[in-house]
């Protein structure tokens, strides 16, 4: 029995026999004995339970997204390394095939779904209410699950390095090769249910932020009025609801394909996989206009900021965001065009996906000329919202070049197309939410992010992509095509892959210098005490302190303007008297639950039953969905209020800390 | 700041440099050998002049706006915070990118119907049909008008239209030949059909595009295109010299692994569609169904006719 079990753990469960993975093993494993020393040791675990596990509060839940993002950066980052260390000598033996095909199916799928993403509801959870001056976003409990279930889910996901298999039918895992024909190992069904419980929690952030949006602004917020940022997050999250649901029901039925034994995508029994691939670019492609938009927000808050100027072409702007999350439901076949849809229809998806081109061109003519006689100070921020837009214009130009239909048939898989988009989603979403943390930092922490260190971060980060990627685009014209391995010598792709490693390598040292100018800067810590870090804030989150107390605004701001703070301290420069002020009333808050966190385990305990087909697991677990799902109905005692000479207390000691 | 645009102009010429070294005889795309590849680096070159129309403004004008309003103490350029709408300025900058994507979007449909992959070329000679299909790790090639079939390899005669037929056994994979022109996905139960011709003698590379497992970076092959006669004589030599490929033959050769080159003699007769047609079964949904009503294999052709095809029994109508 013991031997039966040990034999299992050995052969089947753990991934054994690679000194690479007994190295996560190893380091895994001493990480979460340190952190549950540590914790013991400061008696600290009420503390993780009451302020972390149960918190409803948006700008908490905010910083754990943050948190694990970054930390799903690094592993996604390290994947990246070490493809680019294999592709770096011809016929290398540094990963053999199976495992290059894990670890570049498992940095694709992280860095958009478990680093873009969290990233980017971090920044929502942290700056939208704050921006339209509400107390929480509109559902907390049901943000406090999302997160969670996010959190499980990309767990789910990365315990397959070390238990069970990764998958390694690429990113998007087309069927055939995904179905049981292509992939009997498990990881395939770590793959489906990592992101099918984390993609519950994407849609429920969806549909959250388009609520709190709508209904949860400050009095006198028109739409129009509404901080740029807010705008983006809108139609992001407009474009969730309608692309998630997608992705859902794709993953289900490869799930029932796979479990029990249907037919939707498979070879054999009337399947068809082209169905799948048109499915999942319906979710596709839209997924990464949801990831771009917010960046485009960010860029347009910071722009403004630091040009000390209000934003050109507000109508344009709003137009051109909106414009792009419906265009992006229309654009999916250009994934495709090689599958032989005939002329009519790749005719029809090349022109859709040139369309994108037009309002994202305004845009960055929107952008430039918001720096336009304006004053442009380099802070952080700035800095990456510069380099973006060089960048991103040189990344939209090839996509234009993509979409050509009949050249595509040559770009098609080929390094071209990889440097396409790393050259959007790393010049675009990761600048964009780099240039969002930077400058939202102090709002979250009350300090702000050392400068010199931060400088060398950006040039690094910059200098590394282009050496990376430039050299990528060339490659793809000499015929590379992706996901190859290993290649041959007389190929003459080396010194160009040579070059593109090197790069790689100097953005992990950027990432490096990110790590060390956040602990320098913890270390040295400097209070930041207006609540206007940057002296030149517009919007209402500059308005209040930072980091904001748990009820944010002590009295609802009344807005008239895009720049509401912006046009409040013009005005007190100019001597006009404020309004009174109303008197405080109690504020009516949301109890913290531990709800959440509990089902959330549940769905994990479910996920990992579904993948070994263990109904002993999935069975306790889906029955712990259930009772948590009927606590949460039963329960009537989910709000509070704070009192009045609570909150006095708590403005007053904010008031003295500056 | 000097710094960043110090940083900007060596980028942008070492950009430049790789895009105009292209001419090299590495870059395949843009050095092409048959009128399709030909068309497509052309469209290639369109495209990108006509996004330079932008960009360089733009870049251009990036660096300047950056430079000229930093918020320098002495800087005595304009300054108006309030400034934030020019219908003017705006309708310029809406109607710069329609114009130009409208220009290359009639472009583009216009080379979609030309280079509509299954359209055949025209020339004087008939063309020669390969059949490629992707197995798990190898290409198979199959020519059913000379009866020879090989692995890893194909030879072509010069200016001679290729009518490549193209299919998979399992995984889906794409199968390109960048000198030659574009690629097209090779799928199970469909027979795809691609036009390609060598417009003269040489070697080039031909590759498997699209991820299909393990051992996918094997799946690479040389194309030869000879001359006519040298053709003529490499066929009789295969015929006469190597051994036939028999049905035992091919299971073994389906199994997963990689493969040199290989070269049969004869193959079993239909093999291709019978790859092709190999999970329509009684219960074949209704895909599979349309290729048993009207032939041995549907071609999977998007709506344009096949004319020259070889086979009369084969139907290429839009299958959808």
């Amino acid at each position: 029995m013991f031997k039966d079990l040990m034999d299992f753990l050995m052969n089947d469960f753990f991934i054994t026999g690679d000194p690479l993975i007994l190295g996560a093993q190893v380091s895994i494993g001493l990480s979460t004995v340190a952190i549950v020393i540590a914790l013991t040791y400061f008696k600290k675990w009420r503390w993780l339970w009451t302020e972390w596990l149960t918190t409803v509060d948006h700008k908490k839940i905010g910083i754990m997204y943050v948190i694990a993002a970054l930390l799903m950066l690094f592993r996604g980052g390290v994947d990246a390394l070490l493809i680019r260390t294999q592709l770096a000598v011809p016929n290398l033996e540094f990963l053999h095939a199976g495992h290059y095909n894990a670890i570049f199916t498992t940095h694709g799928v992280i860095m958009i779904l478990f680093m873009a993403m969290p990233l980017m509801f971090g920044l929502f959870n942290i700056v939208v209410p704050l921006q339209i001056g509400a107390r929480d976003v509109a559902y907390p409990y049901l943000n406090s699950l999302s997160f969670w279930l996010f959190f499980f889910g990309a767990m789910l996901f990365n315990v397959s390095f070390v238990i069970g298999g990764s998958p390694d039918a690429g990113w998007l895992a087309y069927p055939p090769l995904s179905e049981l024909s292509g992939s009997p190992g498990l990881g395939q069904d770590f793959y489906i249910w990592g992101i099918q419980i984390s993609g519950i929690g994407s849609l429920a952030s969806g549909i959250n932020f388009v609520v709190t949006i709508l209904k949860m602004r400050a009095p006198g917020m028109k739409l129009m009025q509404m901080p740029m940022f807010t705008w983006s997050v809108l139609s992001s999250s407009i474009t969730i609801m309608f692309a998630f649901p997608i992705l859902t029901v794709t993953l289900f039925l490869l799930f029932i394909d796979r479990y029990l034994g249907a037919h939707f995508f498979t070879l054999d029994g009337g399947g068809n996989p082209m169905m799948y691939i048109n499915l999942i670019w319906m979710w596709g492609h839209p997924e990464v206009y949801i990831v771009i938009l917010p960046a485009f927000g960010v860029f347009s808050d910071v722009v403004s900021t630091f040009s000390k100027k209000k934003l050109f072409g507000y109508k344009s702007m709003v137009f051109a965001l909106m414009s792009i999350s419906f265009f992006s439901f229309f654009t999916w076949a250009h994934h495709f065009f090689t599958m032989g849809s005939g002329a009519n229809v790749n005719a029809f998806f090349a022109v859709t996906t040139m369309l994108i081109a037009i309002p994202t061109g305004v845009k960055v003519f929107n952008w430039l000329f918001t720096m336009f006689r304006g004053r442009i100070t380099f802070s952080q921020p700035m800095l990456w919202t510069i380099a973006f837009i060089p960048c991103f214009v040189v990344g939209g130009m090839t996509g234009v070049m993509l979409s050509v239909a009949p050249a595509d048939f040559q770009f098609h898989n080929s390094y071209f197309l990889i440097a396409h988009f790393h050259q959007v989603l790393i010049g675009g979403v990761v600048f964009g939410y780099f240039a969002g943390l930077y400058y939202w930092w102090p709002k979250m922490f009350g300090f702000k992010l050392h400068d010199g260190l931060g400088k060398w971060a950006f040039w690094l980060w910059n200098i590394g992509f282009y050496v990376c990627f430039m050299p990528q685009y060339a490659l793809g014209l000499m015929g590379m095509t992706r996901r190859f391995n290993e290649y041959n010598f007389d190929m003459g792709w080396q010194p160009l892959n040579v070059v593109s490693t090197v790069g790689a390598f100097i953005m992990g040292l950027g990432f490096i210098f990110q790590v060390w100018q956040i602990a320098h800067s913890i270390k040295f810590l400097k209070k930041e005490k207006s609540g206007d870090a940057w002296g030149e804030g517009r919007t209402l989150e500059w308005s209040i302190p930072s980091p904001a107390p748990m009820y944010n605004f002590a009295r609802l701001p009344e807005v008239t303007s895009s720049d509401e703070w912006w046009e409040e301290k013009q005005r007190r420069a100019q001597g006009v008297k404020p309004k009174p002020l109303a008197p405080l009333e109690p504020i009516h808050m949301p109890k913290n639950s531990g709800i959440p966190f509990i089902m959330s385990v549940c769905f994990f305990v479910a996920g990992f039953g579904f993948v070994w087909h263990w109904n002993w697991m999935i069975i306790p677990g889906l029955i712990g969905v259930g009772c948590c799902l009927l606590a949460r109905s039963f329960d009537y005692d989910t709000d509070f209020y704070i009192p009045v000479d609570e909150i006095e207390r708590t403005e007053a000691a904010l008031k003295g800390g500056r | 700041m000097r710094k960043y645009i110090r940083f900007l102009v060596p980028l942008m010429i070492m950009l430049m440099a790789v895009m105009l070294s292209g001419c090299g005889d590495q870059y395949f795309v843009l050095d092409p050998k048959g009128p399709i590849g030909e068309s497509q680096k052309d469209l290639i070159w369109i495209t990108v002049l006509l996004c330079a129309i932008i960009l360089v403004p733009v870049l251009i004008l990036t660096a300047i706006i950056v430079w000229r309003y930093r918020d320098k103490k002495d800087n005595k350029s304009a300054y108006q915070p309030n400034w934030e709408h020019s219908t003017k300025l705006e309708t310029i900058w809406w109607a710069i990118p329609i114009i130009i994507i409208a220009i290359l979007a009639g472009i583009t449909i216009k080379y979609t119907y030309d280079l509509e992959p299954s359209k055949p070329l025209e020339s004087a000679k008939q063309p020669i049909t390969i059949e490629a299909t992707s197995l798990d790790w190898k290409w198979l090639f199959t020519y059913p008008d000379e009866g020879i079939s090989t692995v890893n390899y194909v030879q072509i005669p010069e200016d001679t239209p290729i009518r490549f037929r193209v299919t998979a056994d399992q995984a889906m994979n794409s199968f390109w030949i960048p000198q030659l022109g574009g690629q097209i996905y090779a799928m199970s139960g469909m027979a795809m059909t691609l036009y390609l011709q060598a417009d003269e003698v040489g070697t080039f590379f031909g590759t498997g595009a699209n991820f299909t497992g393990e051992q996918f970076a094997k799946m690479t092959f040389d194309v030869k295109s000879t001359s006519e006669a040298d053709y003529k004589s490499w066929v009789d030599n295969v015929k006469s010299s190597a051994p036939a490929l028999t049905d035992e033959g091919f299971e073994q050769l389906k199994q997963p692994g990689s493969s040199d080159e290989q070269f049969f003699s004869a193959f079993p007769e239909g093999l291709f569609d019978k790859v092709v047609l190999q999970y329509a079964g009684p219960n074949g949904a209704a895909a599979h169904e349309h290729g048993l009503k009207s032939g041995p294999v549907k071609d999977e052709e998007g709506g344009s006719h096949d004319t020259s095809s070889t086979e009369g029994t084969e139907h290429s109508s839009h299958a959808n």
